[in-house]
């Protein structure tokens, strides 16, 4: 077989197979031990040195020849491989994906996280206190002795050793305020409980108590961290918060807090001057220190925030609900 | 309280509409809850008279009446009321009157007889429910006046929800006083001249309770017409305070009480046998109140007697037998004042609650009970005739409040406002407070009626209060810059919750209070926790875990057409009453499918394990050990004792096959219940040495007893594990073909290494040797071969 006849048969050869085993098999046909071109090779031996040398050159460039057709057909066939894999993995990347799923915190929790996470960023920490509480710490401590008329105010659960639900989160700066020394500056979440329940009233609602106590707390003080949270919460500058004389007996001077609301007023909380009777109670010296309390509804903030307009829902736990919250 | 605005500005009349009115009181702490006409708007309804009423010619219900309405022809109106009569006063609404209801009066003709305007019920013209046919006005009604001036219907009815710190403003006049001061208008005092004796009769009075009852008032009055009746002003008064009308002298006492705020009492001195006696009862008598009522009296309640035993229950109500009638004559009428410490809580104990009571509760002028007995007695003579003789007083209301300590130093601190001493002093003045106002200290004296004002604070809340709250400055606190603390080694409940909710879990909110059936269901033995007075039977007790809350929200949801749940809750159990025995726990339920319905994976019920490695995750950087357990609720064979540190931190497993029959479940719910203070701690990451030189893995199969738990065999190696061996986990658990009967066949994966070498093949094989050496001999393990 002369060298051209090697060249045009290693192209048709080549071109016959499509995988790259069978390329390399029909590669062995030229390039192999016994293969046309060694062949070729093997009878440079019988030629003169002259002769020897033109044909090593022609021998050469015509094994150059098929190596590059090799190359070749190697790398077409790669890239039909490469195209056909591609083309059976193709994926319809449009169908969902797979997984565990996410879940989601209760909207309550999401308002508490929040109001948490406004107070924490001035430095207010975090206070807790049991929600079955003592008649002293729900009532008497606060300055609300026996048979107050602001007893009337908290419509309270009772249990049978005379312990009850407490009703506000306020029990909570007395019992922080008894270990710890001003100056004081907490926020108390938490359940509370009153005997009432309709559309607008659950029996048991969240609250957060504010509470700061330092030398020089003031009212105007109260009235300016109130009103940058709740402009914080809601993210609205033009928000504007109404406070009007009110009277609970742990404070004085006493308010309720309403903030502006399409037009309206609404009524977010109670707030005011801690009351020296209940420094007092707690040792703690009302000519050095002041400050002032205040006590927010949490799913009023959340259904404002969120625009809910039936407070059972909260308690409902329907997943419909929830899930929105996400 | 309740009241008529036009009543409010008799005494008080600011240059302000009711609007701007109502938001005055608001904003000075008498929150204004509701003003609302007495009378919706209707005009050209005059007061009219029936002059003859004929029957209608082709109606035998209708009649044709000839009505004289002030003009100078009386007008003919068809009328179908029966009580339509000649005589009759009544309402009527002209032609072209528009009555509520945008109902418009025309010329019409009724049964082809012509009809020039309606006679009105009070349903019609929308002033009372009462729809018994057509107004009866009384006979002396001047014909032609408009009804809206002749029954005074450009009135409203103001609500306030009073404080109970302000019982002085639970009268007309207290809340003119609080108006005049806030708005700076005049109030005009109520008359209460006293009243010259016309005759010398007198009835003993002693007070045996002098700190009860400081001062009382007493007066007889003789010879009252029984037919007298109360005039219309008062009734509609009495009326638009939320009073009805009785008999004309208990009219007066409660016109007294809404005007003055001080409760009195009149008893028909007939049935009065004796001198009185304010004093506490004894154990065991009883007393037949005016409600009908008789009650029994505790020892020591304050009650007012006579010779033969109680006849008022002091300051709530009085009794029945001494109760003026219609047959009373003569009268002895008590003003009196009992103090709140008294009074407090005592209507209430006896299911009670009165105008009276409400007020001696909330604390009445000590310094009323003179004037007030002066204004009744007026207004009786007025209304029902009679002579009256000498008040007797006995007791005395305290001498002069005792002056207040005020810095106005200290009241510019609090309120963080420059308020100029000047502009306290004529906010003082304004209020009617007594003050020597001398230098850095001042002593004020609050007016007897002003008994909420005790301390300094009260001053400065009055201070704030009339300069307005509106008025003082919002200002945010320059603080000191020190950081709070933040310790490393606590998880917050948003980063615990947020780990199980990347999980899949959904927090949920219940209630506090369960039923206690559903609490008996999940915990064995302790008694629950009740409350005296739940809102419903199934919010009777404190729960004393999680799981009822869980499985009822997913009771509601399956209701809802959800089919696969993962829930959990954060709150505290009730284990008790005292402040340590409520711990706060974290709890879920996970039902239906382990994973979300989707597409290229089989649908497999959550099970045990599933729940387990969120448990893990859970907790994780530290582990938690899992021991058999048992559980009320849970399934014994698939239930765990969660513990960490020696101590048990919570439960997991599969409810009870009996709850799942019992709450009709399809499938069963897997539960946990964490104690938070546990997840809480996690410690601080320390470091260890990573080794550069290469580990190596050897597996190791072993086969043991099919009863002994995994969890054993690992946490007792790892205890023993040597030095070298870094890990020690379980990849396979393997029973069936190849092991014999009741064992089981375990693969373990170890990774050796060394820090400072490279492992030889001896070191290796000997560290093998030993941990199996180790199983065998403590477990029996034999190697699988």
């Amino acid at each position: 077989m002369n060298l051209e006849d090697i060249l045009t048969e290693a192209r048709r050869d080549f071109a016959a197979v499509d995988t790259l085993p069978a390329l390399e098999q029909a590669k062995a046909r030229f390039l192999g031990k016994s293969g046309a071109i060694t062949e070729q090779m093997k009878g440079l031996g019988k030629l003169d040195p002259e002769q020897r040398k033109e044909a090593g050159a022609r021998i050469n460039q015509a094994k150059d020849g098929v190596e590059a057709l090799l190359k070749a057909r190697r790398e077409a066939i790669q890239a039909e491989e490469l195209n056909r894999q591609l083309a059976a993995e193709s994926l319809d990347v449009t169908l969902p994906g797979r997984g565990a799923g996410l879940g989601g915190a209760h909207p309550v929790s999401l308002t508490l996280k929040r109001i948490e996470s406004l107070f924490a960023s001035i430095g207010f920490a975090v206070a807790d206190g049991p929600e079955i509480e003592t008649d002293f710490y729900n009532f008497t401590a606060l300055n609300i002795p026996d048979n107050h008329p602001a007893r009337a105010m908290h419509d309270t659960f009772y249990l049978g050793d005379g312990s009850l639900l407490r009703t506000h989160t306020s029990p909570v700066q007395v019992r922080y305020m008894e270990h710890q020394k001003p100056p004081i500056k907490i926020i108390a979440p938490g359940r509370v409980y009153r005997v009432d329940s309709d559309a607008t009233h659950s029996p048991m609602f969240h609250q957060v108590e504010g509470l700061w106590v330092d030398r020089d707390i003031s009212f105007a003080h109260l009235k300016g961290v109130v009103q940058d949270f709740l402009q914080r919460f809601f993210e609205r500058d033009d928000l504007t918060v109404r406070f009007r004389p009110s009277f609970f007996p742990f404070t004085e001077p006493s308010a309720e807090m309403d903030m502006s609301w399409n037009g309206g007023w609404l009524e977010i909380g109670g707030c005011g001057m801690v009351h020296p009777n209940v420094l007092g109670h707690v040792g703690i010296d009302a000519e050095a220190w002041q400050g002032f309390a205040f006590g927010l509804g949490v799913e009023r903030l959340a259904m404002l925030r969120y625009g809910v307009n039936d407070l059972r829902l909260f308690f409902e736990n329907d997943m419909r609900f929830l899930k929105q919250f996400a | 309280m309740q009241f008529s605005e036009a009543w409010l500005r008799s005494l008080v009349n600011p240059k302000l509409d009711t609007d701007q009115l109502c938001h005055l009181m608001t904003m000075a702490g008498l929150e204004v809850e509701e003003a609302v006409p007495v009378a919706p708007a209707f005009d050209q309804v005059v007061v009219a008279e029936i002059l003859s009423a004929e029957k209608h010619p082709n109606a035998d219900r209708l009649q044709v009446c000839s009505v004289n309405v002030g003009g100078a022809e009386p007008l003919q109106i068809v009328c179908g009321a029966p009580n339509a009569r000649a005589g009759l006063k009544t309402a009527c609404a002209m032609v072209g009157a528009e009555l509520p209801g945008e109902f418009k009066i025309k010329q019409a003709k009724v049964r082809s007889v012509e009809s020039f305007g309606m006679l009105c019920s009070a349903r019609e013209l929308g002033i009372s429910d009462a729809a018994e046919g057509i107004m009866e006005l009384p006979a002396d009604a001047a014909v032609g006046l408009p009804l809206r001036q002749y029954l005074d219907l450009d009135d409203r009815l103001i609500t306030i929800k009073m404080t109970p710190n302000r019982g002085d403003c639970l009268s007309i006049q207290g809340i003119a006083r609080e108006v005049a001061a806030i708005s700076g208008s005049a109030a005009h005092p109520v008359d209460c001249t006293p009243v010259a004796a016309e005759l010398a009769d007198t009835l003993a009075v002693e007070i045996a309770a002098q700190d009860a009852c400081p001062v009382y008032c007493g007066r007889v009055i003789r010879g009252i017409d029984a037919g007298a009746r109360t005039p219309d002003w008062m009734v509609r008064r009495l009326q638009r305070g939320g009073i009805r009308a009785i008999h004309p002298v208990v009219d007066v006492t409660n016109y007294v009480l809404l005007e003055l705020g001080e409760p009195m009492h009149a008893f028909d001195l007939a049935k009065v046998s004796g001198a009185i006696r304010v004093r506490p009862a004894s154990a065991g008598e009883r007393l037949a109140l005016l409600n009908d009522q008789t009650i029994e009296l505790a020892e020591g309640t304050l009650v007012i007697a006579d010779g033969t035993g109680p006849v008022a229950l002091a300051g709530i109500m009085g009794g029945a037998a001494s109760a003026v009638s219609d047959t009373t004559v003569d009268l002895f009428l008590e003003a009196a004042h009992f103090t709140p410490d008294n009074l407090a809580g005592r209507a209430r104990a006896y299911g009670l609650s009165t105008d009276s009571s409400h007020r001696f509760e909330r604390g009445v002028d000590p310094a009323l009970p003179a004037a007030a007995m002066e204004r009744a007695t007026r207004l009786i003579l007025d209304i029902c005739g009679g002579q009256a003789g000498p008040v007797t007083v006995v007791g005395a209301a305290p001498a002069r409040r005792a002056a207040i300590r005020f810095r106005p130093k200290r009241a510019r601190r609090l309120l963080g406002m420059a308020v100029d001493d000047s502009e306290m002093c004529a906010i003082f003045v304004r209020l009617g407070l007594d003050m020597e106002a001398d230098g850095h200290e001042w002593q004020v004296t609050p007016p007897s009626y002003r008994f909420d004002l005790a301390i300094e604070v009260d001053l400065i809340e009055e201070i704030a209060r009339v300069k307005g709250y509106d008025n003082l400055p919002a200002v945010l606190p320059s603080t000191t810059a020190a950081m709070t603390e933040l310790a490393e080694g606590r998880r917050g409940r948003a980063e615990v919750t947020a780990r199980l909710i990347d999980l899949g879990w959904q927090e949920v909110v219940t209630y506090s209070f369960i039923d206690s059936k559903q609490q008996a269901m999940v915990a064995s033995g302790a008694e629950p926790i009740a409350l005296v007075n739940p809102i419903a039977s199934q919010m009777g007790v404190m729960r004393g875990n999680l799981m009822p809350g869980l499985l009822a929200t997913l009771r509601h949801n399956l209701n809802h057409g959800q089919e696969r749940l993962r829930i959990f809750e954060l709150g505290r159990c009730f284990l008790g009453t005292g402040s340590d025995q409520q711990p706060l726990r974290l709890g879920g339920l996970a039902y239906g499918s382990a994973r979300p319905e989707q597409w290229g994976e089989g649908a497999r019920a959550v099970d045990f394990f599933d729940v387990k490695a969120d448990m893990e995750a859970l907790i994780w950087p530290l582990a938690a050990d899992y021991a058999k357990a048992e559980h009320a609720a849970l399934h014994p064979g698939q239930c765990a004792r969660l513990g960490l540190g020696g101590r048990t931190i919570g439960w997991l497993g599969a409810l009870h096959p009996r709850l799942v029959q019992q709450l009709g479940l399809s499938r069963t719910p897997i539960l946990f219940e964490l104690d938070w203070d546990a997840l809480a701690a996690r410690g601080l990451p320390a470091y260890r040495t990573v080794s550069r030189f290469p580990a190596v893995r050897r597996d190791l199969a072993v086969v043991v007893d099919g009863s002994i738990a995994v969890g054993d065999i690992l946490s007792a190696a790892r205890a023993v594990l040597p030095a070298l061996v870094t890990e020690l986990a379980l990849f396979d658990v393997y029973q069936g073909k190849g092991v014999p009967d009741g064992k089981k066949s375990l693969a373990f994966k170890m990774l050796l290494q060394d820090t400072e070498k490279t492992l030889t093949d001896t070191e290796i094989e000997n560290a093998v040797s030993e941990v199996l050496a180790y199983l065998s001999q403590r477990f029996g393990a034999t190697l699988r071969s």
